[in-house]
């Protein structure tokens, strides 16, 4: 193992090598894991606020200035509640199951590139990687609904995992696009092949794709069936109280802002941007557009109603996964085309080489990718309009008729 | 040795990673009331004792969700391969995704046209 | 002799975790906790991908088995009538333990005869080329790779789904 960094300093001072690199490892460790957990506790503040403003209130505004120490005043009354066990839970599982969702979700963050130079671990698979992790937190809400031994509990469990299994194939699908584009899964390799060029340009349906699916995976409205506080009570977590409760929550938080950051990393170029070689302007630029994805992840949790499952279940099958296995299609075919023409920047080896293109280099491929993606925006948009339309009416007869029968009925007594 | 080296990291952090909700959830342990009752404990469902098991028997639906999705990921671990190598495919490569994918799709098509898919 | 170095530990550590994982499966009762400790087993076996430096399978490991196949296994158990409590008694037990000791004596047969046996004048020598993930796919996806077993992948899929929902749909008529 290479030496670097902290681990030199350690091993010059005369410490064993093997202990200089496990310490040097450590506090990465701790570094990296550190920016979610202590973001975390300024998000709910923001996620608060934000709510609050969307729907004409002040949000919390008393303890603290603007009420930035809420989270702590929370944090507290948290530590400090009765948390109650059922008697009929399975203990063991029931106390693992919180503790998995919130650590699936941290784990994301060993794999996001902060700068040029940071990074907790470049691995060559690094987008298969956070899937991978994501994924883990569903069998948490499994765990979860299953270990409580509640029907409510249960039903939810279920009807969340149908949902968030459902959500992860147009998810990965979209993700497919980046990494084909910048022949790479290292997350670093993406952020550099879009030195040139934002992915968002060459793809902007794989990104409302990841959006649209990675709003779902956190169980955000309009996909909010983990919550459907009016039909399942709470769902999956409705025994869960006190600290247990609060690490769902904030999994669930942090999990918004996760998504956020990897779709800036996948499709905005991560800390690309002017001076990006400085590591805190570049780390600034990662912020800035994560923080951005996320007011509008929250913008639209708080705009739109909750959807019915039904609903969820039709948008999915019959429109994003067929949808993003065409655009996958599109998007390959038009690249292989592209570089047979000679309209995609290459190497000497003649491979694909986006991360040394310039922008002009890239224009004609991005221009041609784009008004592909617009070519099947087109049609799908005024498809959904028609779709909508028809639905709407139907339900609307469906609801005349009743009215009428209603009527009928009432003049029969 | 050297995929290893960066996996450390991860190995690291996959050890660490419980004990940041590990940390609260104990320190709430030993701060917090514990007065537990029969009432208390009783699982939350309606207001009175739970009738039955919670074991009940669920609809064959979701297990083809479960199922599909299963389909689809291992379809998936082939696709991100080609998607990675496609620096370095001609055509022909395209032409091997393509026909994966489209006999995949063929799968698609008839849940459709089975209807097995729309939530019932 | 064996060298007690960084793969080493962690070769033992998957180890435990993998046969500790099955030794769950096996001994538990309740069918849900049989299923989270094949979990944990497999996650064992994803580590031991790790050590052999195949990062790509052991993601795969997690992703397919731990994300898909454990919701699959749920949902499957929760297609049944209450099988969480298991009272039944197995019979036969003589039966069955020789059963699995004459497996188990296959598998190490497997394993250690060809090591034993081995010519060492055929065998051939350990290569030191790290074959990445790319590799992988240029081998699926080109022209003198393996596009054959690549299609036939993607047919016997499309085969898997179609069945299963053949066979589920009349699961729910019925």
């Amino acid at each position: 193992m290479d030496c670097v960094g902290l681990c030199d300093v350690l091993a010059q001072a005369g410490w064993d090598r093997g202990l200089a690199q496990f310490l040097s490892l450590f506090v990465g460790v701790i570094l990296v894991s550190g920016l979610p957990l202590v973001t975390v506790i300024f998000l709910i503040w923001v996620e608060r606020k934000v709510a609050a403003r969307i729907q004409d209130r002040l949000g919390p505004n008393r303890v603290g200035p603007f009420g930035l120490l809420q989270t702590f005043a929370d944090l507290i009354k948290l530590l400090i509640k009765e948390d109650i066990t059922p008697a009929a839970a399975d203990r063991l599982l029931y106390n693992a199951a919180p503790i998995l969702s919130f650590a699936s979700v941290v784990l994301i963050w060993a794999v996001v590139p902060f700068t040029p130079y940071h990074i907790g671990t470049d691995l060559e698979i690094g987008a298969l990687y956070f899937v991978a992790v994501a994924s883990l937190g569903t069998l948490a809400v499994m765990t979860a609904g299953w270990a409580s031994n509640n029907k409510y509990a249960l039903l939810g469990a279920f009807r969340v995992v149908a949902l968030l299994v459902s959500y992860e194939i147009p998810l990965v699908f979209a993700l497919i696009v980046p990494v084909l584009l910048a022949g790479s899964m290292s997350m670093m390799d993406i952020v550099h092949a879009q030195a040139g060029m934002w992915f968002v340009f060459m793809a902007p349906l794989a990104m409302v794709l990841f959006f649209v699916s990675s709003q779902a995976e956190t169980g955000r409205a309009p996909f909010d069936l983990i919550e459907a506080e009016s039909e399942l009570v709470a769902g999956f977590n409705i025994e869960y109280s006190g600290m247990k409760f609060g690490m769902f929550f904030a999994a669930e938080f942090l999990h918004v802002f996760t998504n956020g950051i990897l779709l800036a990393v996948l499709f905005f170029g991560g800390w690309q941007g002017p001076l990006a070689n400085e590591p805190l302007i570049a780390f600034v630029w990662l912020g800035i557009k994560g923080s951005l994805l996320y007011f509008v992840s929250l913008w639209m949790r708080n705009t739109l109603p909750r959807l019915r499952i039904d609903q969820v279940m039709r948008f999915n099958w019959f429109f994003l996964v067929p949808l993003s296995i065409v655009q996958l299609l599109v998007i390959a075919g038009l690249v292989m085309i592209l570089k047979e023409i000679g309209l995609v920047p290459l190497n000497a080896q003649g491979h694909i080489d986006l991360a040394s293109a310039s922008f002009l280099s890239m224009l004609p491929m991005t221009l041609v990718l784009f008004f592909a993606n617009v070519l099947i925006a087109l049609p799908v948009v005024q498809w959904l309009r028609e779709n909508g339309r028809k639905l709407r009416e139907r339900d609307e007869q469906r609801t005349r008729r009743a009215i009428a029968a209603n009527a009928a009925g009432a003049v029969g007594d | 040795m050297n995929v290893l080296n960066e996996w450390a990291f991860v190995g690291i952090f996959a050890v660490l990673a419980p004990v940041f909700p590990i940390l609260p959830i104990v320190i709430a342990s030993i701060l917090r009331p514990k007065m537990p009752n029969v009432l208390k404990s009783q699982t939350y469902e309606c207001g009175v004792e739970t009738i039955g098991d919670t074991w009940v028997q669920f609809r064959v639906q979701y297990y083809i969700y479960g199922l599909v999705f299963l389909v689809f990921d291992v379809e998936i671990v082939f696709l991100l391969p080609w998607a990675l190598a496609y620096h370095q495919l001609d055509l022909f490569a395209f032409g091997a995704g393509f026909l994966f994918i489209f006999l995949l799709a063929d799968a698609l098509i008839y849940a459709w046209r089975k209807d097995v898919l729309a939530w019932k | 002799m064996l060298e007690l170095n960084f793969v080493t530990v962690a070769f033992f550590v998957f180890s435990l975790i993998t046969l500790g994982g099955g030794w769950g499966v096996v001994t538990n009762k309740n069918l849900f906790r049989g299923t989270i400790w094949l979990m944990v087993s497999l996650f064992g076996v994803a580590g031991l991908f790790l050590t052999l430096s195949a990062p790509f399978l052991a993601a795969v490991q997690i992703l397919v088995y731990i994300g898909a196949i454990a919701i699959l296994f749920t949902f499957a158990v929760m297609l049944t009538r209450s099988l969480t409590n298991l009272r039944e008694r197995y019979y036969r037990t003589w039966v069955n333990v020789l059963g699995a000791g004459a497996l188990f004596l296959l598998l190490v047969l497997g394993v250690i005869a060809p090591v034993w046996i081995a010519n060492p004048d055929r065998a051939l020598p350990v290569s030191d080329q790290v074959v990445r993930t790319v590799d992988f796919g240029v081998a699926l996806a080109s022209g003198e790779g393996f596009v054959l077993p690549f299609e036939v992948a993607s047919l016997l899929l499309t085969a898997a789904m179609i069945g299963a929902i053949v066979i589920a749909r009349d699961a729910d008529e019925a």
